[in-house]
């Protein structure tokens, strides 16, 4: 669909960076929020993460004198990587305007640019947690992204192709592709990896304070002010993409084909409704589950790397 | 999984209202500093990280201060968040006396947190040493070792003349 | 020699180009003289032996200042590596892959006081020997069942071959070829040799030589025997999926910083020889398209490789040479003490991690497209085999990023662990020039794929015999079978750079952040803050020890030793964790074992006794006479 011309990709696509970025803070808290109310506490209110974001934004930088520039550069490759990766993932209309920038291989790449950013200003602060952290996450990420990769491959073998858009619009408009067993393989793995990717339980504890449980804050325990307020939002926006994804590409009726008024209107309800409820079943997920202990993770993940590799099989298999 | 669940649908929501605590007939907070301005009050108003220190406490204060986090009291409705690094925080709760092994600890702890940042000492022992006080081993009220904002007596005070102690130094009346 | 390789590396593209011709001297070699030819295939390997040699000599001139006597070796094994492309017929080949081997041989010997050393150039001959055998009887054996000595006379003569002849004849050379190129099971030179080589020597090694394994297994695939049965195609995705998975995994807890670029080059050769197996399982079920895209995207995988691996190994030199280890657990902080060379490591390690905006991201995305086309082929245990092939592939994606964030981490980030990377000093102006001219490189192959791959897709449909497919004029994206896939490079670049850039403004017209304090690391308020808090590399791999272990097989060694009085108190403990080389063990010891006990059984015969030997010779005189 080359038609867009190039003025109007350029502006598509910084419209939806924008949008995911502003409306992924709010996913977060909205998480949050339920998972309180699911505990029997009031909880902090949805947008509670946007004030955090700008208290933070209003603080001093303290930068540990261990590090060099790139501890400094991390929290810009972070958003960078999430902002690219948000114009190119699906999320209000079937083909966002860089969708021919690349498919599934590089979103996972680019959150796997992010990690491996992460990881190194972890070591960079030459404290255990830092090493620690960025051990387990890199860890975590080399079995966990393989695993997305083949899951959305064995989508991509359904609908010939691997453009994420192209994929939500061929799996919205026949729904009988949908009807196989590979899909639902495929769902179970993306679910699961979505929740180590994400730092989610019961893989990694986002709000835990014991150091020797933490996978993802652990690398992040040298940053604050601005630098901090980043890489939150960063995590924040990586959380609305997977989610975004695994919505568009399994659930994906409603997604509107065209920018044009109303259907927009109803595929930004659709996609509105979707979150929320996949929101609350991350929180159900969550306050039901304890956090798997650190060697166990690996027993999962491999798991759902077996799992996705059995619906690329049977996607090939059974046609 | 689904019995909890169960559980937490028929128990619904335990947080008590703030206004419901009653006020202790001693003020919440002492010695309010200088520092705590109204631009401070500004920018923490709604949303404050507290990095909770041991400065040698007897852990009485902690099993109170811990009891914030529950449905009772929920002190993440106002938007306090406790947080593990001292990067991350913008509060500093201390407890304790400060004891001579502690005050380098300490010390550093607020060194590592940026600015703007308060200081809030929790209980009788972090105002003066408390019962310790004068003892060999305390250095004496954390307000010796890093400069004070504001101190809740007790001992040790309660979740709720925490809560509201907390909310008081934020300018934000219950 | 920077300037001779800059020659053969210009000749190297006139011929990739299209450029043809032959060269005949019949007196130079024995059996039927030298015989050169130049054709597309050869003129890109060639191109890469001259591109790499460029940086490696400027690299040199730094680096090996005084040492004269490496330099013949040198001369030498450039120019063998340039004559094994363009070889016409089988002598002229068999010298230039001996010349190369004895060369490096000598090369890798430099530092002949060394027992590591000896040991591992010993490894090196045996195994290219053993490997040598092999070419040497399929070549052979070629040459009887087809009657000439000349490569381009095989293809027509093979048609008369029977299907046995060919599949053994593939098997063999296809085991010669594969030992060079340090395929698992065969690997066992390369991370002993590489480590003990002088870093440009390595960065040669890594870069061209390998490859040209990789171009002797394309050859025999593909051009000498015709069209092949696809288990050809099989064998070649299995062993390359289980080398590059076998590769990553040792590189992954490897403490030595050169033998863990050596493990990474065994698993980019895995990547290449799946694509290269994609192609020929594509080929042998009639879709040349498809077997001109995977070929592509192999070649593209080889040039890419020879350039981060290049640029890894220099760096990995002046490391060596600043810190004066090899060892990961004696480096750190090295980021402060020597910028530029962490900055070209930095670029090196990014690219081989395959992560975008670099080039290696560009090959991979191919090959991952390559095998995903497995869908055109109608015959489910070969799709079976892509879909493993494919699984194996995006493991080793994952674990590559792992394996470099620790290389480049523990190397040089954060406090120095000894006193000697502390002193660690920057290195010399043309160590620094040559980095920065394979930086270079990384960032031109990876922004011009449109470019490049129409050009690959052609030397690829040479070699298959086919007419090359045409090319579509878009200059941004590459696009794989109409919308199956596409990738845009230029724009991801522009984009990513707007994504650093957009925030940092944002931040500027904030005035965020207020200010920024220097302070120490938060380690708890602790007082000693040292370098022996910071992560070390071992433990840094420990998960993937533990969830690797049926693969690393660790043995956990602890030897206690305590004072006389009570063994309460512990003088001394050594804790010892190392993981063992299965293919060693499993299958190298079993061999050599047999191997000592066959000869020690034949010793018998050695008396030592004049008379008893010359009755052995009459023995066989008899037999002969027999025989005859």
């Amino acid at each position: 669909m080359r038609e867009v011309g190039a003025t109007a990709a350029v502006v598509g696509a910084l419209a939806q960076a924008l949008l995911v970025a502003l409306a992924s803070p709010l996913l977060v808290g909205l998480v949050r929020t339920l998972k309180a109310r699911l505990t029997g506490r009031r909880g902090p209110d949805p947008w509670q993460p946007y004030l955090d974001l700008l208290k933070q934004l209003q603080k001093e930088a303290v930068i540990s004198t261990t590090t060099s520039w790139l501890f400094r550069l991390t929290p810009f490759v972070l958003v960078a990587t999430m902002l690219v990766a948000a114009t190119v993932v699906p999320v209000l209309v079937t083909r966002p305007a860089l969708s021919f920038a690349g498919g599934i291989v590089l979103v996972m790449y680019l959150f796997m640019l992010g990690t491996f950013f992460l990881a190194l200003a972890g070591l960079d602060s030459g404290s255990a947690f830092g090493g620690m952290g960025s051990s387990r996450e890199v860890a975590v990420a080399a079995l966990a992204e393989p695993t997305v990769m083949l899951a959305v491959f064995a989508l991509a073998l359904r609908t010939g192709t691997t453009n994420l858009g192209t994929v939500a619009e061929r799996l919205g408009g026949e729904p009988t592709l949908a009807a196989h067993p590979g899909h639902l393989l495929a769902f179970l793995a993306f679910f699961i990896v979505m929740l180590a990717e994400t730092g989610r339980l019961p893989v990694d504890n986002p709000a835990t304070h014991l150091e020797l449980t933490m996978i993802h804050e652990a690398m992040i325990l040298e940053y604050s002010g601005p630098y901090l307020a980043m890489i939150e939002w960063a995590s924040a926006m990586k959380l609305f993409l997977y989610m975004t994804l695994l919505i568009n590409l399994f659930v994906p009726w409603w997604i509107p084909t065209e920018v044009a008024g109303a259907g927009m209107l109803l595929g930004a309800l659709a996609l509105a409704g979707k979150l929320v409820i996949l929101a609350g079943a991350l929180a159900v997920l969550e306050t039901a589950v304890a956090k798997l202990r650190l060697f166990r993770v690996p027993e999962l993940l491999a798991g759902s790397f077996a799992l996705a590799l059995l619906s690329v099989a049977s996607v090939v298999l059974l046609r | 999984m689904f019995r909890q669940l169960a559980v937490a649908l028929r128990v619904g929501i335990a947080t008590e209202p703030a206004s419901s605590f009653a006020t202790p007939s001693a003020p919440a907070l002492e010695d309010v500093g200088p520092r705590l301005s109204a631009a401070i009050r500004r920018i923490f108003g709604r949303s404050l990280q507290i990095r909770q220190v041991d400065a040698g406490s007897c852990n009485g204060c902690e099993l109170e201060i811990g009891g914030l986090a529950g449905p009772h009291y929920d002190v993440e409705r106002f938007g306090i968040r406790f947080v593990a690094s001292p990067r991350h925080a913008d509060c500093l709760l201390v407890t304790g006396p400060v004891t001579l092994n502690m005050a380098e600890a300490l010390r550093r702890t607020w060194e590592a947190t940026p600015d703007p940042k308060i200081v809030i000492a929790a209980g009788d022992c972090g105002r003066d040493g408390g019962i310790f006080q004068g003892s060999y081993a305390v250095v004496g009220g954390v307000a010796a070792v890093v400069p004070v904002d504001a101190v809740i007596p007790g001992c040790p005070p309660s979740p709720a003349a925490l809560l509201a102690g907390l909310l008081g130094a934020l300018g934000r009346q219950s | 020699m920077a300037l001779g390789g800059l020659a053969v590396g210009l000749l190297g593209f006139t011929g990739w180009m299209g450029g043809a011709w032959t060269l005949d001297v019949p007196w130079l070699v024995p059996l039927s003289g030298l015989s050169l030819r130049m054709d597309p295939l050869g003129g890109f390997f060639l191109l890469l032996v001259g591109a790499a040699t460029v940086p490696s000599s400027i690299y040199a001139i730094g680096y090996a200042r005084g040492a004269r006597r490496g330099l013949g070796a040198y001369a030498l094994f450039v120019l063998a590596m340039a004559l094994v492309p363009l070889a016409a017929n089988v002598p002229t080949f068999l010298v230039a892959w001996e010349l190369m081997a004895l060369a490096s041989y000598a090369l890798v010997l430099t530092d002949d006081r060394d027992p590591a050393a000896v040991r591992a150039a010993w490894i090196y001959a045996v195994m290219t020997h053993a490997g040598l055998a092999c070419l040497l009887s399929g070549m052979l054996l070629m040459t009887a069942w087809t009657g000439s000595l000349t490569f381009a006379d095989w293809p027509a003569a093979a048609t008369t071959l029977s299907a046995p002849a060919r599949n053994l004849v593939f098997v063999l050379l296809a085991l010669g070829f594969a030992s060079k190129a340090g395929v698992i099971p065969l690997h066992v030179w390369l991370p002993a040799a590489h480590p003990a080589a002088p870093s440009h020597v390595s960065a040669l090694m890594s870069g061209v030589m390998i490859k040209l394994g990789v171009m002797g297994i394309l050859r025999v695939g593909l051009e000498w025997l015709g069209v092949g049965a696809p288990w050809w195609g099989v064998a070649l995705l299995l062993a390359g999926t289980l080398s590059a998975l076998g590769g990553v995994l040792y590189a992954a807890v490897e403490g030595d910083l050169k033998r863990l670029l050596a493990f990474s080059s065994i698993d980019n050769i895995g990547i290449i020889l799946i694509a290269v197996g994609a192609g020929l399982v594509f080929h042998s079920t009639g879709l040349e398209t498809l077997a001109i895209f995977a070929l592509a995207a192999a070649l593209y995988h080889t040039l890419n490789h020879a350039a981060f691996k290049a640029l890894l190994f220099l760096g990995a030199g002046a490391v060596v040479h600043g810190a004066g280890t090899r060892d990961l657990e004696a480096m750190g902080g090295l980021i402060k003490r020597m910028p530029w060379t962490s900055a070209a490591f930095l670029v090196g390690a990014l690219a081989i991690a395959a992560l975008p905006p670099l080039n290696g991201f560009v090959s991979e995305w191919l090959t991952f497209q390559a095998l995903l086309q497995n869908g055109r082929i109608p015959r489910p245990e070969l799709n079976l085999v892509f879909v493993l092939a494919l699984a194996g592939l995006a493991l080793t994606g994952g674990l590559a990023v792992a394996c470099f964030v620790r290389a480049f981490g523990i190397a040089f980030l954060a406090l120095p662990r000894t006193e000697a990377a502390a002193g660690a000093q920057e290195a010399s102006p043309t160590m620094r020039a040559a980095m920065a001219l394979l930086v270079v490189a990384c960032a031109t192959l990876a922004l011009t794929p449109t470019l490049l791959l129409p050009r690959l897709g052609a030397t690829a449909a040479r070699l298959l015999g086919d007419a090359a497919p045409s090319s579509r004029e878009d200059l941004l994206t590459i696009a794989v079978s109409g919308d199956f896939a596409t990738l845009s490079m230029p724009v991801i670049a522009v984009a990513l750079g707007l994504g650093l850039v957009l925030p940092l403004v944002a931040l500027r017209v904030g005035r965020a952040p207020s200010r920024i304090r220097h302070y120490e690391t938060w380690g708890c308020g602790r007082l000693l803050q040292t370098s022996r808090m910071e992560y070390t590399a071992t433990a840094f791999a420990s998960p993937f020890r533990r969830v690797f272990d049926f693969f690393y097989r660790p043995e956990r060694r602890v030897e206690i030793e305590a004072h006389a009085e009570s063994r309460f108190f512990v003088r001394r403990m050594v804790y010892r964790n190392p993981t063992r080389a299965l293919v060693e063990e499993w299958l190298y010891a079993p061999l050599l074992g047999a191997v000592r006990a066959g000869t020690d059984r034949v010793r018998a015969i050695q008396s030592g006794s004049a008379n008893l030997y010359l009755i052995y010779v009459l023995a066989a005189l008899l037999v002969l006479l027999v025989l005859a």
